[in-house]
This record gives structure tokens, C-alpha cells and sequence, in this order.
């Protein structure tokens, strides 16, 4: 496979010498460093630019070969205005795609405009070219053993691929180790340390190629998400919600033949080296909330430390990531509102980060979603590189219905494929939204319980039986009549009884103080309000007899009354006697025996009374 | 002027007395709130402790066939043929599961989401449990409320909020049948009581639907079809019978058949098998009853005489046909028409004689009596106390609660997992038994003091008011307290002559009622009462929190060094579901089957609905044979992966090691050539240098301890606490592919079937034969697929 690139790299070089210029362009110096340190392969290349030419330049093209281009993630031009400064002083220049005819198609090129104006006759102009790379670093062997390192192949041309003539160039890879498997070995080839120079090479045509091979060693963490879906879900009671769901592959070297945990505990640098255990993300201050998890539950191997700049967090895998070995996570954060929404002529916007909090990460497809609360408004999304929406001029392709939502929210769906850690970057969602809609949700909570209890009272209160004249709801209504009116009978006769104890209780003063007329005015009392009682007594015992439903009531009732009349005379009775005889002087013990066989009486009935009492109260 | 006063007075006490009753209402309604929110909360220890996660291996299942309800929909959840289980047979799941806990969980979460409350599927499982505990202290409520009165009601609902036996089942995340069935049982006994206390046909309707709840939800639905005609049937023999009971009994018998025969795990075995057949035997008799209590209403006592030796003659000898022909029908049947749990129920020998697959499982012992403190606690005390309540008087409602007592304590003493079934019967006793002891105490308290005479009317309203709800049924209960009434009253009054001076109580239906006892003992009483609650909420407490909370799919451990997580078994699992390809199936003993289906996504060959024996005994013949015999079973069984659950790095005790007997067993049980003896030496099962080689060289032994001897140099095993006997040793047909973190879940990968060359062939001959017994065994081990 690898003979194939290279055959591939000949035909391609070939067919490159054969293409003339294309304009009066020279590159004076071009100084490329490779850093292939981690997995993914960044160039910085500086290029001094020369017009040679009468017209002035106004943009200067970059060519890739198209192998490259499918692995190519990011591309900036800045331009470092005045040589000694830093480059805070740096200029984004704007790099565009163009199809320029005569370009061989092998080959993808970009132009790069160069500011003011562009470049006159004679002029130069130095600046920066940054290129990021995805998954163009191939392991070779495809697969090893536990016990085996990892072994990447790099391939370049030793020559800076270009349309115009280079002057002076050099290139450097700096490798992540000393070691080194093997690499091409041109003309002014040397290795120092971890980094291999190639050149500096001078006067070369333009699409000169030499194709370089690196083969090395690495054990760089090669962690490649193949899938990505972030979900901002903006609150304004103050909270954004960050939801990041990993689909996460070990894009290295895979691994063969057996794994013994035994060897990776004893000795987990040597017996796993080309493994990685844990990924290290780097959320914003104050996020708070943080949790990880999978589909089956927590996954307790985290830490977090966090300080007023950042929040880190480790997270481990369930097992150790070997080569070609999946796993799939979710972490979720949550971050201060205020941080993160800001307020601009009317609008308001969200200024959020776009990629993975996770370093070094490659992610093969990238999902924003964003999604804002109900009820906003005149959505727009501005991004600092191009990415795709779902739609297109139709942002908010779905709504999400999330707690209590009526017409749901609007959701913002950003895809990006090849991302990477150059790509972390703030974006910004506009949009317009009125506070009151905040309120909206706890209107309807508190609505929803006060209809249910205004519902409930309603119930209670109003008379649900279909038919108003059917035998069994009559029944029910004469029923409650009876009841009533037995209860009121029982009032009456209790309150009969608690005359009869007042009785009882003027005759113990008697004993007690030998007042004969208070005794008396008491039985006056006492007879009065006997009478009206009974007279209250009887229209309900009329009543009570005319009612079907009493029927099986009756008796008793009239049992009840007849028996409390009788006490009632019986008191009476011994209430005379005892004034009587208080009145002649007979001694206590004397009273006594006369109305002993009385009191046994009264007492009887008294039980009796209750009983009956007792009875109709529990029907 | 003094009218005025005391008609005032007297519409002051009646307004006082229905302020009270509201009051009262008012405070049970919130005493009830309380206790649910008590259910609820206890059994957040599990989430709080460890996570939100489902427990177990059961509730694995359901909360898949959940998943797959909610996301497919009803029609599709009947008709769902599951092939990633009981490989290469498959299951129908909508016609062998109990879909009550489905569907419930399911319509609840259908609900949430149609009110756009987005939970997810395993939340909602995980806190089903949960809700419906606190839905079956409320019924408990109901049911005391009917046997004994409100103040019994409560007091049963809070114990039944936090009794152990219950919780054990019902924690959050335990999302098993059980959790919703126990509230089914509770409410259906509470409709059957409702009904026999009012005779209503309306609350008969509800009950067989209640029923019909409880056959969708647990195969325990035959304990109530079983107790409810005892009941009948005891209420008829002991001269009880009424219409009430028939209006109870009838319509449940016939619509709650019809519903359970709805069910499709139920069907026709509603009327075919013998568990039922009680409650058919039943029906008949309360038929004739009925007509032998309507003939004697319109025949004179002579004819009836006549008729009832007419009947009876010509009766016998058509009974003595029927029964004779339905013996015959039965006994043709093997099992008697009995299913094997049952069968084990009623001779608790049977399973361990006849299907070692039913008592293989830890939850289908018998208890033991620490078992039982650790389960119910100070209920065991209370509830013959309880009894004794049930029977002064003895109602239709409280014999039932005494039958259903009785009958679950046998049935607890069989298979410990029906400890479940007991726990809300001990709950409502003991409930009835403290209520009727506070209810003693409090009273002579108050009696006797002289400064809350007032009080009096007080106590009388709440006894009114739990008089009232149980007086229907209580006729004897009212003419036996007249009785006792009589007498006390007699002798108060006798010294009342003698003391004219002292006041008369004001209202002697209390006193009447009283059972007094000395201020100080009752004081003490109250205050013992007390204690002995407080004992059983601490133990409830720790029991919910230490006891019953783990998921045992993680694990945690306390060392010096602070909390330490075993979360071997889902590391095994995730790395399964992401690194092996969708189709491969997995070879494991039938235990971990449901965690591997739903975790892990894979196929497996058995799982823990223990339906097929014959493919059980496969796999654990597999187990326990040596390793090329070993791979050629699992070869044809298309395995590609076999997972082995070891404890013996980190001391985890349930592993596969220590379940191997049972896997000889059964595999032995259908495949003869495996022989239990084989396995033991001296009737003794170790691991140990002095073990058999048969054991030495098993597949099961040598998953487990591959390799383990390089861990520590010497093979320690800390689970059996002894070195392993064989300790180096290489595997030629698998291959290690992966072992988690602690050891605990190892897997294995068949090593694809080697090119036929001569030399190698012959060379690998020469050394089988060298190692005799493997070749003996593999001579006669013949693959059981061909």
C-alpha cells in the first residue's frame, strides 16, 4: 500500500514538472516546520513573496495535491506586518477555494488575497501559512501486539509544492521522539535529536515535488471521535447547559491476538504503551454540574480540579483504549448564563466555543445544536469558518420539546466534518427574545394546579347524579332527610340527658348545703326545658313516621323516646322524693334506702338509653 | 334563659364534632402524604448512595422490554419475536412476560413525554419502584381501614412504608415485577374486603380488575386466586355465608377469569391448570349454598328436611362422578397440572429432588430465622398480638386478614423470596396491634386523668369515628362489649351509691368501652410502644441504606484509603457493545444472559428466564467439560465469545467458581456422561491441589484461573481462601480477548478452527492421549447438537 502512495507521488510529480508558471511570482524563502508531535500533523510554513512581474498581485495561490486536501481540516494565512514585531500584530488573510484553469487536477489549490491592494512590481511580502491535517499519519504495521509501539509513516515532499519558482527553502519535522524507524535520505538530510532537516534547497522550478517518507515512532494518545454532538441549550433562569455525546475510536495502530490485563497492570507503559486510559478536557471557568457517563450508567473513573481560569477534567474510558478499540461517553457541564449571553442593539447573542473541550482530539464529524429558549426570534448565526447547516436559510431545521414546551425551541444544527483543536473557536448565535416568555412556563404550572383544585371544589360541591327523579337517587336524598332528623332526635335527647345531670347534680347540692329552694328553682328549670324539648321531639317523630326510608329505624327511635320519657318520670320521681324528704328532715342514710331501688332503676334505663343512643349513632 | 344556653351548647358540641371529624380527615389526609413520601424516600438510597441505575439481573430485562415498548409501541410488543436471546432458539416476548410492570412504566413515561416532561426511559424505570410502594402503603391503609378502623390504617401504612422485605425489592432501580405487584396484591385483598363489607357490586367490578392488574403483573397472581376462595370457603363452614360474600366472590371468579385468560403468558392455563381449579371447586359450592340458603327461605323447616335428604343422596353420587373423572384428568398429567414453582411450594422437597434449575436459584431457598428478624423485625412480635386483635371480635374482614397471614407465613417458610408476600400481612397485623395497644393505653391514661375530663368527648369522637368505619360487620363485636359493658357499669354504680358525692362521668359510654389499666403501666406501655417503634424505623433505616441499596452491578468497598468502586461488570459489558461486531454471540452462564442483552447488546445463548433446561444444561455441560470438548459445543452453538465472572483477585464471593456445582448439576441432569462425583473429592468441592482432575481440567476452571498464578506468584484464591491446584497452565482453543480492571468478568474468544496439517494433527493426538483422563472424557463427550 504504501509502494502505491509512491508510485502515486511519482505520476503526480511527474505531471507537475510538466505545467508552466503562472505568474510572475517568486517565493524568496519558504521555511516549512512540520510538527508531528501529536496525531495530528500541523505546518506552519513562512513564505516571502517576491513580484517579479509588471502588474501588481493581488493574491498568491497554494497548492495541495487532492490526497492531501481530503485530510486537510484547517487553513489560515496571517501575515506578520512589520518583521521584528510579534505576531500579535498578526492579519487574518482571507483564503478562499478557487478551480484555476490549468491547474493539473491532482492538484487543489487556494488563493490567499494579500492586503491593500495587493503586491506592486518589486514588492515583497512575508506571511504565515498554518495547514492542519487529519488522520494523515498511517501506522505501519496496521496492527500490533499489546507489547509492540506504534510505528506512523509521514509523507511529504521535501520541496515546497508550489506554482511559482522558490528561491531558498528548508523544511523541518520535529518528531515526538528520537526514534526513528527510517526516513528518506536526500541531499542535506540531517537529524538532530527528534528532528529531521531537509535543505535548505535553492532554485527550484515550481512544482518541484520529491516525496519524503518518515516511519517513526509514536505513542501520542490517537484519539479520534467519530462522531460528536454537542447540545448548548441556553436557559435564561441563568444556566447554559452543555451536553457532549463522544463516539470515540483509537485510531491508531490496531491491536492483535490477545489482551492480558495481567501484562497491562504489571507494566502498563511497556505492555500498552500505544494505549491511552485518559483524556483530559478543559471546560470554561465556573462550569459547574459536570457528569460523565455512558449509556449503562456513571462511570466513576473522573476527576476534576478547577481554579478561576479554568475547570479540568479527567475522564477515563471503562477499559483502556487500544488500537481500533470504540467506546462511546457523554459528559455534560453546566456554565454561568452570564459568561456566555450577551446583549447587542436589541439582540441578544450567545458567544460560546464551537469545538471539543477535549485536547488533541480529532473529530470526524462535528454536531452543534443549539438550542435557545421559547420564543425567540430573528435567529442568526455567524461563524468564523464555514460550516454546514442542516438547512440552508432555514436555521432552526427542528424544534426541541424540552420541560413543559408548548410550541418548542428553536434548535440551531451546525455540522462540521474533520475538526480540530484549531477549530475551538467562539461563534455567535443572535437572536431576539422577549423576558416575559420566561415567565410562561411557571404561569402555567401555577394555572394547571389551580384549575385542578378549582376542579376538585367544583366536584364537591355540585351534584353529579344523571337523573334527579330515579327511585334510587329519591332514596338517597329521603335517606339523608332521616338521617338528619334522627340526628337532630339525638341531639334533643342528649340534651334531655344533660338536664337530667343538671337534676342529679342540684339534688348532690342539696346534700351538700341543704338548699331546699335552689333545689326547687332547679327542677322548675329543668321541667321547662323538659317540656319544650318534648315538644320539639314530636314534628320529628311525625316526620320520621311518614318517611319510608325510617321504616327500619323506627322502632328504635321510638324505643329511644319511650324509654328517655320513662327516665325522665323516674327522676322526676326521685327528685320529689329526695326534696321531700329533705324538707321533713330525714336523716341521709334514710333517703337513701327509700330511693336505692329508684336509682337502680334509673341507672338501668340510663344504660338502656345509651345503648340506643350508641345504635342509631352508628347507622 | 338557661334553654338558650344549652340548646347553644348542644349545637356547639355538634358543630365541635364535625370540626373534629374534618380536622381528623384533614390530618389523616396528610398522615397518608406523609407515609408516601416516607416509601418514596427511603428507597432513594440506592440513587443517592450509588446512582440512578437499574438493578440486578431481572430488572435488566424489563427496563429492555421497556426500551423497546417505548419505542416501538403496544402491537409491535406482543407480536416481538427477540432473537438476541436463547440462541438459535429466540423467545416470544409478548407472549411469555407479565407486561403489567411494561405497560406501567411504559404509560408512565408516555405520559411525561406527552407533557413534555423529557425523562428518559431509565429514569422513569428506576423510580417506579419507588411510587408504587408509596401506592401500596396507601392501600394498606385502605385494606386496615376496613378490617379495624382508621387509627389501624395508618399505623399499618407507615409500617408497611419502610418494612425491609419490602424494600429489598422495591428500592429505586430495582425495577422488577414484584415493585408493582405487591400494591396489585394489597389492592385487590382491600376491593374483595370493600366488597364483602358493603356488598357493592361496584367495588366487585374494580376488584376483578384490580385482579386482572395483578395477573399482568406477577405470577403470584395465583396466591390471591387461591386465598380469596379459602376465605369463601372458610366464611360458608363457619356459618358466615351472605349475599355480601356471594356479590364478593362470584363476579371476581368469573370476570377476573375471563380478564387473566387476556393475558398472554396466562391463556388458557386461566381454566386448564390446578391453580386455579380451588377457586372454580369454590365457585360451585358458594352456588349451592346460595340455593340451599334461597330453598330454605321458602320451604317450611319440615320440607326443607325432606328436600335436603333428596338432594344430598341423589347429589353424592353425581359429585363422587365428577370428582372421579376430573382425578383422572389431573393425575393423567405428570406434574398433576402443577407448575414446578408451585409444586415446590406445596413440597418444599420437590424442587431440589426434581428440577435443580428452580433451586439452583438463591431466592428459591428456604430462610432462615435471621432471615426473618433482618426482614420484618419487631413485626414477628407484633403479629400474634395482631391475631389475638383479629379475633376480639372475630369479622368476615378480620378472618381474612388472620387466613391470609396464616397461609403467606407458609409460604415464606418455603422460598425466601415469598418473604414479600408476608411483609404486608405482618405489616397490617402488626399495625392492627399497636393501634389497638396505644389505643388501650391512651385511653386509661386519659381516663385517669382527672384534667382532661374534658378530653373525654374528645376520645369518644375518634372512637366514633373508627367505630363507625368498622360497625357494619361488627354485630357480635357491639353484643359483646354490651355484655362486658353490662357488667362494669353495675359495679361502678354500686359505689357510686356508696359515694353519692363523687361526679358521675359525663358521658358513661366511655367508660363503658374502657379496659383500664394502671396510670403508671400504661405510661410505661406507651413509652415501650415507643421504643420498639423507634427500634424498627432505625433498623428499617440501616437495612435501606446498608443492606438493600447496592445494585450489585457495581460494587464498592471501604479501605483506609477511602471508597473503593468495582465497576467491573458494566467495563466487561461496554467494552462487549463497542468492540465486538453486532452479531456474535455470547457464551455465559445463564445468570448474567439479561445484563448481556440489554448492556451489552449482544446475543446470548441463555439468559435468566430459566424457560428451556435442555439449553442450559448445554452450557453448563459446556463448563464443565474439558476445553476442546468444550469449544466444539460452544462451536456449534456459533459462540465467538465466552464470559467467565471471577472473584477470586478481589474476593467477590457469587462468582462462577462458586456456582460451578449447580452448572454440573444441570448439565449433568440431561447429559448423563457429567457426573457430579467427578467433580468432587470426598463429597468436598475445592479448587485446591487436592482436587479431582476432572475439575482441574475443566473449561469453567480454566477460563477463570488462566494466568492467574502470575498476579502474585503463588495463586492465591481469596475467595476460597486456599492456592489453586493447577496453576500453570495454557489454552489452546480460546483466547484470552479481554479481562476487566479487577478481574472480576474475564472474556474469551474461540480461536477459529485450526488448518488440517497432518504432522500437527498427529502431534496434538499423541498429547491428548498423554493427559488420560482429558481423553477419556473427551472420548465420551459427544457434542450434543449432533
Amino acid at each position: 500500500m504504501k509502494m502505491g502512495f509512491r508510485f502515486d507521488l511519482l505520476v503526480l510529480a511527474v505531471a507537475l514538472l510538466s505545467t508552466p508558471a503562472l505568474s510572475d511570482l517568486v517565493l524568496t524563502r519558504v521555511d516549512r516546520r512540520v510538527d508531528l508531535t501529536s496525531h495530528i500533523v500541523r505546518i506552519t510554513s513562512t513564505l516571502k513573496v517576491e513580484n517579479t512581474g509588471k502588474d501588481s498581485v493581488s493574491e498568491v495561490l497554494l497548492v495541495f495535491p487532492a490526497r492531501q486536501v481530503k485530510n486537510l481540516a484547517y487553513l489560515t494565512a496571517l501575515s506578520s506586518t512589520g518583521k521584528g514585531k510579534a505576531k500579535t500584530a498578526a492579519v487574518n488573510l482571507p483564503v478562499k477555494n478557487v478551480n484555476s484553469e490549468g491547474m493539473p487536477p491532482a492538484l487543489v489549490a487556494y488563493s490567499v488575497s494579500l492586503p491593500e491592494g495587493g503586491l506592486g512590481k518589486g514588492e515583497s511580502f512575508t506571511f504565515d501559512v498554518s495547514v492542519v491535517f487529519t488522520h494523515s499519519l498511517q501506522p505501519f504495521p496496521e496492527k500490533i501486539t499489546q507489547a509492540d509501539t506504534q510505528l506512523l509513516v509521514f509523507e511529504e515532499s521535501a520541496y515546497f509544492l508550489s506554482p511559482y519558482a522558490v528561491k531558498v527553502q528548508s523544511l523541518t519535522v520535529k518528531l515526538p521522539h528520537p526514534r526513528v524507524e527510517s526516513y528518506t535520505k536526500l541531499e542535506n538530510t540531517k537529524i538532530q535529536g527528534s528532528e529531521i532537516k531537509y535543505g535548505p534547497y535553492e532554485n527550484l522550478a515550481p512544482f518541484s515535488y520529491s516525496p519524503i517518507v518518515v516511519h517513526f515512532e509514536s505513542n501520542q494518545p490517537f484519539v479520534v471521535a467519530r462522531e460528536l454532538v454537542r447540545e448548548i441549550e441556553v436557559s435564561h433562569w441563568g444556566n447554559v447547559q452543555v451536553t457532549e455525546n463522544y463516539d470515540l475510536v483509537h485510531g491508531g495502530s490496531q491491536i492483535k491476538g490477545e489482551f492480558s490485563r495481567l501484562d497491562y497492570q504489571a507494566r502498563p507503559h511497556i505492555r500498552g504503551a500505544a494505549a491511552f486510559r485518559n483524556l483530559i478536557a478543559k471546560l470554561p471557568p465556573r462550569a459547574h454540574s459536570v457528569y460523565y457517563r455512558d449509556a449503562i450508567g456513571n462511570i466513576s473513573t473522573s476527576h476534576l480540579w478547577g481554579d478561576a481560569r479554568k475547570t479540568e477534567l479527567e475522564i477515563e474510558p471503562r477499559y483502556p483504549m487500544f488500537g481500533g478499540w470504540r467506546t462511546a461517553f457523554t459528559i455534560g457541564y453546566g456554565l454561568p448564563l452570564q459568561d456566555f449571553l450577551f446583549k447587542s442593539g436589541g439582540k441578544r447573542f450567545l458567544n460560546i466555543s464551537f469545538g471539543s473541550p477535549i485536547s488533541e482530539i480529532i473529530i470526524d464529524t462535528l454536531i452543534v445544536k443549539v438550542v435557545l429558549p421559547e420564543g425567540s426570534r430573528d435567529i442568526s448565526v455567524s461563524t468564523p469558518f464555514p460550516v454546514k447547516q442542516w438547512e440552508e436559510s432555514v436555521f432552526f431545521m427542528q424544534t426541541k420539546f424540552s420541560h413543559l414546551d408548548v410550541v418548542g425551541r428553536p434548535v440551531v444544527a451546525l455540522e462540521k466534518s474533520k475538526v480540530v483543536p484549531e477549530h475551538d473557536q467562539y461563534f455567535q448565535v443572535y437572536y431576539k427574545f422577549n423576558s416575559i416568555s420566561m415567565l410562561r412556563e411557571p404561569i402555567m404550572l401555577i394555572s394547571g394546579f389551580f384549575f385542578l383544585f378549582v376542579a376538585c371544589i367544583v366536584y364537591v360541591h355540585a351534584d353529579l347524579s344523571i337523573s334527579k327523579s330515579s327511585a334510587s337517587y329519591l332514596a338517597k336524598v329521603q335517606w339523608e332527610e332521616v338521617q338528619s332528623v334522627i340526628q337532630q332526635v339525638n341531639n334533643l335527647i342528649n340534651r334531655c340527658l344533660t338536664v337530667h345531670d343538671k337534676l342529679d347534680a342540684s339534688l348532690r347540692d342539696l346534700s351538700r348545703t341543704g338548699d331546699v329552694q335552689a333545689c326547687k328553682t332547679a327542677r322548675k328549670q329543668a321541667d321547662g326545658l323538659l317540656k319544650e324539648l318534648s315538644k320539639e321531639l314530636k314534628p320529628l317523630l311525625s316526620i320520621l313516621q311518614t318517611s319510608p326510608q325510617a321504616v327500619q329505624i323506627l322502632p328504635k327511635v321510638e324505643e329511644l323516646v319511650v324509654k328517655e320519657k320513662e327516665l325522665q318520670d323516674k327522676l322526676m320521681v326521685k327528685h320529689t322524693t329526695v326534696v321531700e324528704c329533705y324538707e321533713k328532715k330525714v336523716s341521709g342514710r334514710e333517703i337513701e334506702n327509700r330511693i336505692a331501688s329508684q336509682q337502680n332503676k334509673i341507672t338501668a334505663l340510663r344504660q338502656e338509653v345509651d345503648d340506643l343512643l350508641d345504635f342509631i349513632d352508628e347507622l | 334563659m338557661a334553654a338558650s344556653e344549652a340548646s347553644s351548647a348542644a349545637t356547639a358540641t355538634a358543630t365541635a364534632t364535625t370540626l373534629r371529624q374534618a380536622f381528623g380527615g384533614v390530618l389523616s389526609f396528610f398522615i397518608l402524604l406523609l407515609i408516601g413520601v416516607l416509601a418514596f424516600s427511603i428507597r432513594l438510597f440506592s440513587v443517592i448512595k450509588y446512582e440512578s441505575v437499574i438493578h440486578e439481573f431481572d430488572p435488566y430485562f424489563n427496563y429492555r422490554v421497556t426500551q423497546f415498548l417505548t419505542k416501538n409501541g403496544i402491537y409491535d410488543f406482543w407480536n416481538w419475536f427477540d432473537d438476541r436471546t436463547w440462541y438459535p432458539l429466540g423467545r416470544v416476548i409478548g407472549g411469555t412476560v407479565y407486561p403489567g410492570l411494561t405497560l406501567t412504566a411504559g404509560t408512565l413515561w408516555w405520559i411525561l413525554n406527552s407533557l413534555n416532561i423529557p425523562l428518559s426511559v431509565e429514569t422513569v424505570c428506576v423510580f417506579t419502584a419507588p411510587i408504587f410502594s408509596a401506592f401500596a402503603s396507601w392501600a394498606t391503609y385502605l385494606l386496615t381501614k376496613e378490617v379495624k378502623g382508621a387509627g389501624a390504617g395508618l399505623t399499618a401504612a407507615a409500617l408497611l412504608a419502610m418494612v425491609p422485605s419490602y424494600i429489598s425489592r422495591s428500592v429505586a432501580g430495582s425495577y422488577d415485577n414484584e415493585a408493582v405487584a405487591i400494591f396489585a396484591l394489597i389492592f385487590t385483598f382491600f376491593l374483595y374486603i370493600k366488597t364483602l363489607n358493603t356488598g357493592s357490586l361496584f367495588y366487585a367490578t374494580l376488584n376483578a380488575i384490580s385482579y386482572f392488574y395483578m395477573v399482568c403483573s406477577w405470577g403470584g397472581y395465583t396466591f390471591i386466586i387461591n386465598l380469596i376462595p379459602m376465605h369463601a370457603l372458610l366464611c360458608i363452614v363457619t356459618g358466615r355465608y351472605s349475599s355480601r360474600l356471594y356479590i364478593a366472590y362470584a363476579p371476581l371468579v368469573v370476570l377476573g377469569t375471563l380478564l387473566a385468560a387476556l393475558v398472554p403468558v396466562v391463556g388458557f392455563n386461566a381454566v386448564m391448570t390446578s391453580e386455579h381449579f380451588a377457586s372454580f371447586l369454590v365457585f360451585i359450592v358458594i352456588h349451592v349454598v346460595a340455593l340451599v340458603y334461597y330453598i330454605k327461605g321458602i320451604l317450611s323447616p319440615k320440607m326443607f328436611k325432606v328436600a335436603v335428604t333428596l338432594v344430598l343422596s341423589a347429589g353424592l353420587v353425581v359429585c363422587f362422578a365428577v370428582v372421579a373423572i376430573l382425578i383422572a384428568l389431573v393425575a393423567s398429567s405428570p406434574t398433576m397440572g402443577w407448575s414446578g414453582r408451585s409444586l415446590s411450594l406445596l413440597d418444599p422437597t420437590y424442587a431440589s429432588k426434581y428440577i435443580p434449575i428452580i433451586a439452583s436459584v438463591s431466592e428459591h431457598q428456604p430462610p432462615t430465622w435471621p432471615s426473618y428478624f433482618m426482614d420484618i423485625n419487631v413485626l414477628a412480635f407484633l403479629v400474634p398480638a395482631g391475631i389475638i386483635a383479629c379475633f376480639l371480635p372475630l369479622s368476615d374482614a378480620s378472618s381474612f386478614v388472620v387466613l391470609y397471614i396464616v397461609t403467606s407465613v407458609y409460604f415464606s417458610g418455603v422460598m425466601v423470596r415469598l418473604m414479600l408476600v408476608l411483609a404486608p400481612a405482618a405489616c397490617i397485623l402488626s399495625g392492627i396491634a399497636l393501634s389497638e395497644a396505644f389505643d388501650t393505653l391512651t385511653r386509661s391514661i386519659k381516663f385517669q386523668l382527672p384534667g382532661i375530663s374534658g378530653g373525654n368527648s374528645e376520645a369518644n369522637a375518634g372512637d366514633a369515628s373508627s367505630a363507625s368505619a368498622s360497625a357494619q360487620n361488627d354485630v357480635i363485636k357491639a353484643d359483646k362489649t354490651e355484655e362486658t359493658a353490662k357488667e362494669r357499669p353495675s359495679r361502678k354504680s354500686k359505689k357510686k351509691e356508696k359515694e353519692p358525692v363523687e361526679k358521675p362521668p359525663r358521658n358513661p359510654r366511655n367508660e363503658k368501652k374502657l379496659l383500664v389499666l394502671p396510670f403508671e403501666a400504661s405510661i410505661v406501655g406507651i413509652f415501650l410502644l415507643v421504643l420498639l417503634g423507634a427500634f424498627y424505623v432505625v433498623h428499617c433505616v440501616w437495612a435501606a441504606a446498608e443492606a438493600y441499596s447496592a445494585p450489585s452491578i457495581v460494587l464498592t468497598s471501604h479501605s483506609h484509603d477511602g471508597l473503593h468502586v468495582f465497576d467491573d461488570f458494566r467495563e466487561a459489558y461496554a467494552w462487549l457493545s463497542h468492540n465486538t461486531e453486532v452479531d456474535d454471540k455470547v457464551a455465559s452462564w445463564w445468570d448474567y444472559g439479561y445484563q448481556t442483552t440489554a448492556m451489552a447488546n449482544r446475543t446470548v445463548i441463555v439468559d435468566n428466564n430459566t424457560w428451556n433446561n435442555t439449553h442450559i444444561a448445554t452450557v453448563g455441560t459446556a463448563m464443565s467439560s474439558p476445553e476442546k470438548a468444550a469449544w466444539e459445543i460452544f462451536n456449534s452453538l456459533d459462540v465467538k465469545y465466552v464470559l467467565v465472572v471471577f472473584g477470586g483477585l478481589v474476593g467477590y464471593p457469587s462468582d462462577d467458581i462458586n456456582k460451578f456445582l449447580w452448572m454440573v448439576r444441570i448439565g449433568g441432569g440431561v447429559f448423563p456422561h457429567i457426573k457430579e462425583p467427578d467433580y468432587l473429592r470426598d463429597g468436598q468441592y475445592r479448587i485446591d491441589s487436592q482436587a479431582t482432575p476432572t475439575m482441574l481440567n475443566c473449561l469453567m476452571y480454566k477460563l477463570s484461573y488462566y494466568r492467574f498464578v502470575d498476579t502474585d506468584g503463588k495463586a492465591f484464591d481469596r475467595v476460597r481462601r486456599t492456592e489453586i491446584g493447577k496453576k500453570h497452565f495454557k489454552l489452546t482453543h480460546f483466547e484470552e480477548v479481554f479481562t476487566t480492571h479487577h478481574w472480576m468478568v474475564r472474556l474469551y474468544k474461540l480461536k477459529p478452527p485450526k488448518n488440517r496439517l497432518r504432522g500437527k494433527t498427529k502431534k496434538l493426538k499423541s498429547k491428548t492421549s498423554s493427559a488420560s483422563n482429558s481423553k477419556r472424557s473427551g472420548k465420551r463427550t459427544k457434542n450434543p447438537w449432533q
